[in-house]
C-alpha cells in the first residue's frame, strides 16, 4: 500500500514530458523519476522555508503575545513575571500616548483613502491615455515610492526645519514673534508629516491603478464609445466598476501602510508630541538598555488585533468569493 | 507588473535562483543569533597576553584617541587590548544582550544609575581590587559615582564634562550684562536681554533630552542632591510640592526660551549662540563643538547654574563620567584589573584628553597644563563640586526616561499649564515601572 502512495506522490511531480531532459540519469531498479538528490532538494526546499516561517513569525508572534501578560526587562527568563492584563490596564488608563498614538493611525488611513489614492487613479487614468512623454511622468510620480522612507523622512524634515528649512526661509516664518514649527507644534506636524506620506503614496496607488487599467478590455470602450457615451459617463460606468481588484488590492495596502506608519515618522520626530503611532511606541519601549519588553508587547498585541479585524474580514469575503465563482 | 511585494510569486524563478534564495533565508535566520552574540569573536581573549574590550567609541576622535591609551597600556605591561567598536547608539540598545551573551572582558559605560541597575543584575564584576590602587587619584565625588547599590565599586571613571549655562563674552560686553549667581538676577537678565532684541535663552528639544537638563539643574538648586537622588531613583514621589515648585520656578523661564523648542535640534540650538543671536545656553561642554570658528570658540565662555536656594547655593554639578566596567565572567581577568588600574592613573586620561580637548579627566590628579580655558574652568567646576550628578537618563531607570519622562518634559515646555495632572500621570507610571523588577 505504502508503495502506491508514493507512487501517486510522484506522479504528481512527474514533469510533463515535453520538458523532461534527455540528459537526466534514469535510476535503474525502481521505477522512480526523482533522485535522492531530488527529494533531499526539495525536502530543503519545503522544510526550511516552513522553519524559518515558523519559528520567524509564528514563534515569536505567539511569544509576544505571551509577553504582554508579563513584565521583562529583557535580562534573563527568571526575571519574567506574570501579570495577567495589568500592561493593557496600564495602556488604557494610564499611558498618555496611547490614544493619540490610535487616534493618529486612523487618520493616517483616512487621510490616505482621502487624499493620495483618489489621486493616483486620476493620475494613472492620465497615464493609460499613452499621452507623451507619458514614460516620463510614470518615473516621476513613482520615484518617491522607490526612495526608502527614511530618507524621505529625511529629506522632508529638511524642507520642514522651521529655522533653516525650505518653507520658513522662503515665507519668513523663522523669526521671533512669527514663528511656525512644523516638527514640533502638535497641531500641525502630523499634518505636515502627512502631506510627505501623500507624496509617496499617490505613486504607489498610481501604478496599482495602472496595472489594473491595463486589464480594461479595450472592446468595452469601444462598446461604451459606439453608444454614444462621453468620457467621464464611460469611465464611471464602464471602466470604474472593472476596476473593482484592484480597488480591493487598494483598499487592503492603504490599511496595511496606516498600521505600519513608522519610519517617516521616526525619522521626522521619533513620534514626539503630535505625531505618535502605534509602532513607535512598540518600538520606544522595546529597543534601549533596559526595556518593557511585556508592556511593549502589550501594544503590539493591540496593533495585531486591529489588524486581525480588518484583514480577516476582507480575507474571508475574498475566499467565498472564489469558491463562488 | 507582478506585485511580489505583496506576497505572489515572481515568475520565472529557475530552481537554482530559489535555492540561492533559500541559502539567503537560511543566512539571514543564522545572523540573528549572532546579534546578540556580538562580541563574542575575540576568541584570542583566553591568552593571558590579550585583553578584550567593548566598546562604544565609535566616533573618530574618541577612538583615536583610546586606541592611544591601549598602545601605551600594552607598551608598559605587554598586554594587548583587542578592542571590539560599535556604533555608539547601538551599542547601547544593545548592552541588554551584549552582557547577557559573551561580552568582552571589559566595556565602556556611563558612571550613575545606568551602571548600578546592570552591577544590581549580576551582569558587571567588582573591582574593589582595583580601586584598592587607584583609589588615591580620584576625589569623593568620583568614587561615590563609581560604586554601586551595594557599596562595591563597578566602575572606573575616565572622561567627564559638567553642564552649565554658555554665553558669549562678547555680547555681554557688548550690553554690559553680568553673570548671574542668583534666581532673580538671571530672571532679570533674561528680561533685559529680549528688550536688546535677543534670545534669553537658546533651547532645542526636538530630541528630547535636553530638557532633563534644565529639569535636573532647577531640581537640585532647588531641592539639593539628596532629593535628586531619591527622585530619580524612584523613592521620592513625583506629585510631591518640591516637584511642583520645580515645575512652577521653570514656568517662570520658559517665556525667555527660544520659541518653537520641540522642532529644533540641540545643533541649531547652539547656532544662535555661534551667530550670537542668543544670550544663553545651558548644554554640557559639547556644545563647543559647534563653535568651529577659533576666534568664535576663544569667545566662549560660560557659569553655573545660578543659585535658587542658599541652603544648597551652587554645591551640586551635572557631570555625567564614562568610564569602564568588567563583564561578569572576563577570560583574562587579571588582564582586565591590570588594564583597569592603568584606565584609572593620571597619565592613562592625559594620554585620552591629548587627542580629544572636548573633554576633562575624571582624576584630579591630571596634569591639566595642556587644557584650554574652557576645559580649566570645566575642570575646576568639577573637582570643586560637593555632588556629581549624571543626568536624568543616566540617574534614574532608562526605561522609565525614556517612555515617561521625555514625553512628559516635552508635554510641559509646549504647554506649561496644567502641571498638577501631568505629575499626577507622571507619579502613575512611575509606580508601575519601578515595580516591575
Amino acid at each position: 500500500m505504502t508503495i502506491d502512495v508514493t507512487k501517486t506522490r510522484e506522479a504528481a511531480t512527474v514533469p510533463p514530458p515535453g520538458n523532461a531532459s534527455p540528459k537526466k540519469r534514469v535510476p535503474q531498479g525502481h521505477r522512480r523519476l526523482l533522485t535522492r538528490r531530488d527529494r533531499l532538494t526539495l525536502g530543503l526546499m519545503a522544510g526550511v522555508p516552513t522553519i524559518l516561517h515558523v519559528t520567524l513569525v509564528w514563534v515569536t508572534a505567539l511569544a509576544s503575545i505571551a509577553l504582554a501578560f508579563t513584565t521583562w526587562d529583557g535580562i534573563g527568563f527568571d526575571s519574567i513575571k506574570w501579570v495577567g492584563l495589568d500592561n493593557f490596564k496600564e495602556l488604557f488608563t494610564n499611558n498618555p500616548q496611547f490614544w493619540p498614538a490610535v487616534q493618529h493611525n486612523v487618520i493616517w488611513f483616512v487621510v490616505l483613502i482621502l487624499i493620495p489614492t483618489p489621486l493616483g487613479l486620476f493620475l494613472a487614468v492620465q497615464l493609460d491615455k499613452n499621452i507623451r512623454f507619458s514614460r516620463v511622468y510614470q518615473t516621476a510620480y513613482f520615484l518617491p515610492v522607490v526612495v526608502s522612507l527614511a530618507v524621505t523622512g529625511f529629506v522632508w524634515q529638511l524642507v520642514y526645519n522651521p529655522d533653516t528649512g525650505l518653507i520658513n526661509s522662503i515665507i519668513g516664518a523663522n523669526k521671533p514673534g512669527h514663528y511656525i514649527d512644523w516638527i514640533g507644534d502638535p497641531h500641525l506636524n502630523l499634518w505636515a508629516i502627512l502631506v510627505a506620506a501623500c507624496w509617496r503614496h499617490t505613486g504607489y496607488m498610481m501604478i496599482l491603478y495602472l496595472a489594473g487599467l491595463k486589464g480594461v478590455d479595450p472592446s468595452l470602450r469601444e462598446a461604451s464609445s459606439l453608444d454614444g457615451a462621453n468620457e467621464w459617463q464611460t469611465f464611471k460606468n464602464v471602466v470604474f466598476p472593472t476596476l473593482r481588484p484592484t480597488n480591493t488590492v487598494v483598499l487592503v495596502v492603504t490599511i496595511i501602510e496606516a498600521l505600519r506608519a513608522f519610519d517617516l515618522v521616526f525619522v521626522f520626530n521619533k513620534g514626539a508630541q503630535g505625531t505618535e503611532l502605534l509602532s513607535i511606541l512598540v518600538t520606544n519601549n522595546i529597543i534601549g538598555e533596559s526595556s518593557r519588553i511585556g508592556y511593549g508587547s502589550a501594544i503590539a498585541v493591540v496593533l495585531l488585533v486591529i489588524s486581525l479585524a480588518v484583514i480577516i474580514p476582507y480575507l474571508i469575503s475574498t475566499f467565498r468569493k472564489e469558491r463562488s465563482a | 507588473m507582478h506585485l511580489s511585494s505583496h506576497g505572489q510569486p515572481l515568475p520565472g524563478s529557475s530552481r537554482r535562483a530559489v535555492l540561492r534564495g533559500l541559502g539567503g533565508a537560511a543566512l539571514l535566520g543564522a545572523a540573528i543569533p549572532l546579534l546578540s552574540a556580538c562580541g563574542g569573536g575575540s576568541g584570542s581573549s583566553s591568552d593571558p597576553k590579550t585583553v578584550s574590550l567593548g566598546s562604544n567609541a565609535s566616533d573618530a576622535v574618541p577612538k583615536k584617541a583610546f586606541a592611544d591609551v591601549y598602545a601605551a597600556f600594552k607598551k608598559q605591561s605587554g598586554i594587548a587590548v583587542d578592542v571590539n567598536t560599535k556604533d555608539h547608539n547601538t551599542f547601547q540598545e544593545q548592552i541588554n544582550t551584549y552582557l547577557q551573551g559573551t561580552p568582552d572582558d571589559v566595556f565602556n559605560w556611563f558612571a550613575g544609575y545606568r551602571m548600578q541597575f546592570f552591577a544590581a543584575k549580576g551582569l558587571a564584576s567588582p573591582i574593589d581590587d582595583v580601586w584598592a590602587k587607584i583609589g588615591g587619584n580620584f576625589p569623593d565625588a568620583m568614587k561615590k559615582l563609581s560604586k554601586g547599590a551595594d557599596g562595591k565599586y563597578y566602575l572606573v571613571p575616565i572622561t567627564t564634562y559638567p553642564w552649565a549655562v554658555f554665553y558669549r563674552k562678547s555680547v555681554f560686553q557688548q550690553h554690559g550684562y553680568e553673570v548671574p549667581a542668583t534666581w532673580d538676577q538671571l530672571v532679570v537678565l533674561c528680561k533685559r536681554m529680549k528688550k536688546d532684541g535677543l534670545v534669553p535663552i537658546a533651547f532645542g528639544d526636538k530630541d528630547a533630552w535636553p530638557a532633563m537638563g534644565t529639569f535636573d539643574q532647577i531640581n537640585f538648586r532647588l531641592n539639593g542632591y539628596d532629593f535628586h537622588v531619591e527622585l530619580m531613583a524612584g523613592r521620592a514621589s513625583w506629585t510631591d510640592a518640591k516637584v511642583r515648585d520645580v515645575f512652577d520656578q521653570w514656568a517662570e523661564l520658559l517665556p525667555y526660551h527660544q520659541e518653537g523648542s520641540l522642532g529644533r535640534t540641540w545643533q541649531d540650538a547652539a547656532q544662535t549662540l555661534v551667530s550670537k543671536k542668543a544670550g544663553m545656553y545651558l548644554l554640557g561642554t559639547f556644545v563647543a563643538q559647534q563653535f568651529t570658528d577659533k576666534a568664535d570658540l576663544d569667545d566662549l565662555d560660560f557659569f553655573a547654574f545660578p543659585e535658587i536656594n542658599s541652603e544648597f547655593g551652587q554645591d551640586t554639578v551635572e557631570a555625567p563620567t564614562d568610564g569602564f566596567m568588567v563583564s561578569k565572567n572576563p577570560k583574562n581577568h587579571d588582564g582586565a584589573v591590570k588594564l583597569l588600574e592603568f584606565l584609572g592613573t593620571p597619565e592613562a586620561e592625559q594620554i585620552y584628553l591629548k587627542a580629544d580637548p572636548s573633554l576633562v579627566a575624571a582624576s584630579s590628579k591630571a596634569d591639566t597644563s595642556s587644557y584650554t580655558a574652557l576645559q580649566k574652568k570645566a575642570f575646576e567646576m568639577i573637582s570643586g563640586a560637593k555632588s556629581l550628578t549624571q543626568f536624568m537618563d543616566r540617574d534614574s531607570r532608562p526605561d522609565f526616561t525614556s517612555t515617561v519622562m521625555q514625553p512628559a518634559l516635552q508635554k510641559f515646555v509646549r504647554d506649561p499649564k496644567g502641571i498638577d495632572s501631568l505629575l499626577t500621570s507622571i507619579e502613575r507610571q512611575k509606580k508601575t515601572i519601578f515595580a516591575s523588577s
